[in-house]
């Protein structure tokens, strides 16, 4: 970072930090990208050539009886050596460009997601799964197009003016300074017209955001438009929105589309002027002090490089806007690399011997500090003990299951489970202690052989049989087209909800933890099924700590310990009786059972 | 692509004449290299004998072509853009009115993600292909087109160089491009494939991360990505072999036109300056196929959108909408006459020969496990599905013979999924009636049971519900769909499953109000649960198992005949006593 800047340094925030950081990844294809770079720089060396020696060839082709064929021939063969370099080195240049970028954008790519994996979920949680999808996906590949494919055209472009200028020098100075002098104008139009742009598109791109929300959540609860009759509002919506989208669009459009005619009107004048200056010269001959004379071929040379010198401006114009959306993709993306990692657990010992004596003292939790939750919480928890958690909608249940699984961290007090404080032990062998079935299924998209042997992928065909005949999902699994390699769609795809939570749960059974966390588990698995689960994770329960997230009386009457929770804390707690007979919230949850 | 043209519909003056103005421009830029000819071959010896005025004269002309090859040039970018946006609004518009015209199966066939990428992405997509058309793809062949013109007005037999340098350059673009195209299609699967695994990954972080296999996961995406980069590397070795091909051949042709434009030079058929102007048009007809070799990358992304855009177009609703009928409100609300129903053609039915009277004001309720057909009781009640066998009929009239807006009217219906949508609590009261007052609204907050919770919002009916009500609780969420139903003022309410959520306190409240509903309104409602508890009180249950009716009739009817609805009742509430 220069010294002359005023602020400190901002993560980020330049393009020049991002480009920097993204070095990082491209190194191991920085040798590649050289390779490109040299070969792209010989295939421009012989696209320069070129002209010279059409320029040198057309210098003898004078006028009738005129004609030099012994030069034609031989400058032929010296054109045909140099296309075959130029068509070469371009493929192999294009070739080494389209590797490297491609790889290091799967690098970058792999390192995003394996950032997911190591983000605290507090991250996953508030950060909306589309705009992390986004990053992954979209703005990477905008990397590559922009940063990569971009550099290699620009380098391209800034050698080819280069060379060109070179070429021009040596044939006539004077045309050569006056191309350099009228070149900024083609610069100075892009950039005008550029910074005009900015606006249009922001503008553009808002509109854009606003109209997939509307439409994703129209089509997503299409089923309720459907029943409400909205679908005519809705297109009224969606019509306003789009509306807007066509003026801001258009502006956009024409904006952006005025570069290509303006530059190109500006390339006019520079050919206009090499043309007259250059005729003009020609006509002087020797005639021009401080020159060497100036020939037709020399001319037609100049009027081509003309041409081609300007042409590159183009493309860098164009390729600045692409490296400026590439280097506000690279900071999105590095923003999600930089997200800090939930501490490092490598140097500390695995949790052993675990039998399910959980100690849980004077815990302080909140996800956000003006909103406490948990406040001075203790709880011992007794080898085999079975917790219920009980409590209205919304009272706080998943938080403790976060904070026992770890998926939180405490924000004061301790959680120990056989006497080793969770966050002094790996998060892997505290999580492996537990079997957990949330509420929410997950099941990924694969075989539903794979899905059950999720956590132990190397279980054999007969305890992948042996749990799902416990989770009583067997029968429903043989019934599938393909049996255990039935795949499964994304998100479980084609089978119904109670089906994929008899799934979760044989994934568990397969493993057979210490220790069980079981959220609302059988909320969604029809009555009769639900019995024999019941039965099911009796066997499981037995000797085996589980915390239940509870709706059913006879779980709940059963539990060692209730834990009554309202408004994120626990309020109550204690043996069903005991509550009963302190009237307090669980009794009146309770009672109001009966009441119609 | 071709079959999108329609939506260019108003803009058709515009489409036309922008590529107009491009040719003109193109004629322009084609007319200079024989300007620069005339320079060299007369204006350069009139300079030789001191008259300097040719010179000036080739120099305005030059510089004259340019400003008018910038006016039209504009012009033609203004016109396309104007086209090109409208086209994509237009498309934009009519596909999602199509997208509103399909029923559910429509809805099952294309996911609402695809159907979204196509509204979205993929209009954008053929939008930009428009402009393209417009601004640059015509100027391409019109170059090749008038510089070969140009060729053979300077002499016929040169011009046959240029005609087979173009035919050869056509080859090889079309070679290439119709083995790349599938390709392309293949990478952009895979990519499909990473992205999923991204959100999958996603969604399941907890599970992922509770059974320790971050690693697995990360190898598993590693893989997927790493197939991708070789696919793309693998299509990209293809499409690179375009633009050193094009420059080839063309440098070739010049080579042919330096040799054979000296022998004719040598024989005066032609002058030094004439072959200027032919190596000049090689030149150009190399930087115009250069544009469209780049643009042709456009266009096959654009392809594969409008044939995704027409697939959807391609779809019709699969249930037609119903002439019309005067519902008779003495008749039944909801009969069913002996319907079966199934999802997919060959699949098992869903529901089997289902029979029902529910007369107006009369509650029904309906119970069964997971997957018993509950879900899709209710889904032909409404008409969201359509019964190939047996009849449903509504307040005396087939469903099939009344229009959308007559049968969804006569319903109220709080889903299994509550789903509320972002912008205020009113807003979303008023979906079901826009001409809701504010008393209303209460009115049915109250008997839904959300009265507190909005009250205890300082904005009140302001309050803004977040997208998919993330700030609410799932109670919260099931009560405010409740009450979002009843400002519909249905004359049938049903609830799919939706007090699941609230205590057993506010679910007694909720039978109670729409208790008394019934009484003072005449309203008929159908009630969904697993629960024996939200139903005891039912005129009528249903008792559903596997598609099938297994049990119909009040409480104790079937607490005697129905084995299964006693089977439940048991394990729901005397379970726990016996244990």
């Amino acid at each position: 970072m220069s010294k002359f800047s005023p602020k400190p340094k901002k993560e980020n925030k330049t393009d020049f930090a991002a480009i920097k950081k993204l070095l990082k990844y491209a190194k191991p294809y920085i040798p590649t990208i050289i390779l490109a770079l040299v070969c792209s720089l010989i295939q421009i060396a012989a696209t320069l050539t070129a002209p010279v020696v059409i320029g040198n060839t057309i210098d003898f082709i004078i006028g009738e009886g005129n004609v030099d064929f012994g030069i034609i021939l031989q400058n032929a063969g010296i054109l045909g050596g140099l296309i075959g370099a130029a068509v070469l080195f371009q493929y192999i240049s294009t070739l080494l460009i389209n590797k490297a970028s491609y790889f290091a954008v799967k690098d970058l790519r792999e390192t995003a997601f394996s950032k997911l994996n190591s983000v605290p979920l507090s991250v996953i949680d508030t950060k909306s799964h589309g705009d992390l999808m986004a990053r992954v996906g979209t703005d990477i590949d905008q990397i590559s197009d922009g940063l990569i494919q971009g550099f290699s055209q620009l380098f391209g472009g800034v050698v080819t003016i280069v060379g060109t200028l070179a070429f021009m020098l040596s044939y006539n100075w004077l045309i050569a300074v006056i191309v350099v002098l009228l070149t900024p104008l083609s610069l100075f139009v892009a950039y005008f017209i550029a910074k005009g742009c900015h606006k249009m598109f922001a503008e553009q791109a808002k509109k854009r955001g606003e109209l997939s929300g509307l439409s994703t959540e129209m089509l997503t609860n299409q089923k309720i438009v459907k029943l409400f009759a909205y679908e005519k509002r809705a297109e009224e919506r969606f019509g306003v929105i789009n509306g807007e989208l066509k003026i801001a669009g258009q502006n956009a459009a024409f904006y952006s589309a005025m570069v290509n005619p303006c530059t190109r009107f500006v390339n006019n004048v520079v050919y206009v002027v090499v043309c007259i200056l250059g005729a003009y010269l020609v006509i002087r001959g020797n005639g021009v002090p401080g020159m060497s004379a100036f020939t037709v071929g020399g001319l037609s040379c100049c009027l081509s490089y003309a041409n081609q010198y300007t042409k590159p401006f183009n493309e860098i114009t164009g390729v600045v806007t692409e490296l400026q959306t590439a280097t506000a993709a690279a900071a999105r993306v590095f923003d999600l690399l930089e997200t800090p990692d939930q501490p490092s657990d490598k140097n500390l010992p695995d949790l052993t011997n675990v039998n399910g004596n959980i100690e849980i003292k004077d815990v302080y939790f909140s996800y956000v500090k003006e909103n406490p939750l948990i406040q001075g919480f203790s709880l011992s928890v007794k080898s085999g003990q079975k917790i219920a958690i009980v409590g209205p909608t919304g009272c706080g249940k998943t938080t403790l299951i976060n904070l026992l699984m770890r998926f939180y961290d405490v924000d004061s007090g301790e959680i120990a489970v056989e006497g080793e404080n969770v966050n002094e032990v790996t998060r892997k062998s505290l999580r492996e202690s537990y079997g957990m079935v949330l509420q929410e299924t997950w099941l990924k998209k694969g075989t539903i052989r794979e899905n059950i042997a999720y956590g132990k992928p190397d279980a054999t065909e007969e305890e992948i049989i042996e749990a799902a005949k416990s989770a009583r999902v067997h029968n429903f699994i043989m019934k599938t087209e393909k049996g255990y390699e039935t795949e499964l769609g994304e998100d479980g795809g084609n089978i119904s909800q109670g089906q994929k939570q008899l799934l979760c749960i044989a994934r568990i059974m397969l493993n057979t933890p210490p220790m069980l966390i079981l959220d609302e588990a059988t909320s969604s698995i029809d009555t009769r099924t639900e019995i024999k689960i019941q039965q099911a994770f009796g066997n499981l329960m037995k000797g085996k700590t589980s915390f239940i997230v509870a709706h059913r009386l006879s779980t709940i009457k059963n539990a060692d310990v209730i834990l009554v929770m309202n408004k994120g804390n626990v309020i109550e707690k204690g043996r069903h009786e005991e509550l009963l007979e302190k009237g307090g919230f669980y009794a009146n949850l309770y009672n109001s059972q009966f009441e119609h | 692509m071709l079959k999108l043209i329609r939506f260019l519909k108003g803009y058709g003056l515009k489409t036309v004449v922008g590529p107009l103005f491009k040719l003109i421009e193109a004629v322009f830029e084609l007319i200079t290299p024989l300007v620069v000819a005339w320079v060299i071959d007369t204006a350069i010896p009139m300079g030789e004998g001191g008259d300097y005025s040719g010179l000036v004269t080739g120099g305005l002309i030059i510089l004259g072509l340019g400003v008018f090859g910038l006016a039209f040039s504009l012009t033609a970018q203004f016109f396309a853009s104007r086209a090109s946006l409208g086209f994509g609004t237009n498309l934009r518009r009519e596909l999602y009115k199509h997208i509103n015209t399909f029923s559910y199966a429509e809805l099952d066939k294309f996911s609402t993600t695809s159907l979204i990428t196509r509204l979205t992405s993929d209009v954008n997509a053929a939008q930009q292909a428009v402009a393209m058309f417009i601004r640059l793809v015509l100027r391409a062949p019109f170059i090749v087109v008038g510089a070969i013109v140009m060729a053979m007005i300077i002499d016929v037999k040169m011009s046959v160089i240029f005609v087979a340098a173009a035919f050869v350059i056509g080859i090889c673009l079309y070679i290439i491009m119709s083995i790349s195209m599938p390709k392309y299609k293949g990478v952009q699967a895979k990519l499909d494939t990473v992205s999923g695994l991204t959100k999958e990954n996603l969604v399941g972080a907890r599970v992922v991360r509770a059974f320790g296999a971050e690693e697995r996961e990360k190898a598993r995406f590693n893989a997927a990505s790493e197939t991708l980069a070789e696919a793309s590397v693998k299509v990209g070795a293809l499409s690179a072999l375009l633009n050193p091909l094009t420059y080839a051949t063309l440098n070739l042709a010049v080579i042919a036109v330096l040799y054979f434009g000296g022998i004719k030079v040598d024989t005066g058929a032609l002058t030094q300056g004439e072959i200027i102007a032919l190596v000049n048009y090689m030149t150009q007809i190399l930087n115009a196929m250069v544009v469209f070799a780049n643009l042709l990358v456009i266009f096959t992304k654009a392809s594969a959108s409008a044939a995704r855009i027409n697939e959807v177009f391609d779809t019709k609703p699969s249930i037609e909408e119903g002439k019309g009928a005067a519902p008779d409100y003495d008749a039944p609300a909801v009969e069913l006459i002996n319907v079966t129903f199934s999802y997919t053609e060959s699949g098992n039915p869903a529901l089997e020969n289902a029979n029902l009277t529910l007369n107006k004001g009369e509650s029904l309720g309906i119970l069964g496990g997971t997957g018993s057909g509950k879900t899709t009781l209710i889904n032909l009640i409404t008409g969201l599905y359509r019964v190939k066998t047996g009849k449903v009929k509504v307040f005396g009239n087939d469903i099939k013979d009344y229009t959308f807006e007559e049968l969804y009217s006569f319903f109220g219906v709080a889903p299994q999924k509550c789903v509320l949508f972002s912008g205020t609590v009113r807003d979303n009261m008023k979906w079901g009636n826009e001409a809701a007052t504010d008393e209303e609204i209460n009115l049915a907050i109250e008997r839904a049971q959300a009265k507190e919770f909005v009250e205890a919002q300082k904005e009140g009916l302001n309050y803004v519900i977040a997208q998919e009500g993330k700030n609410l609780s799932g109670g919260q969420r099931q009560r405010l769909t409740i009450a979002r139903a009843l400002v519909k003022n249905p004359k049938i309410l049903i609830l799919d499953d939706s007090s699941s959520a609230l205590d057993f306190a506010t679910d007694a409240k909720l039978r109670k109000s729409l208790g008394k509903m019934r009484e003072e309104e005449k309203l008929t409602t159908i009630t969904v649960s697993q629960r024996v508890t939200g139903l005891k009180y039912c005129d009528e249950i249903i008792v559903l198992e596997d598609g099938k009716t297994v049990g119909k009739g009040k409480h104790d009817e079937l607490m005697s005949s129905c084995e299964t609805y006693r089977e439940i009742f048991m394990s729901q509430n005397k379970g726990e006593e016996t244990k």
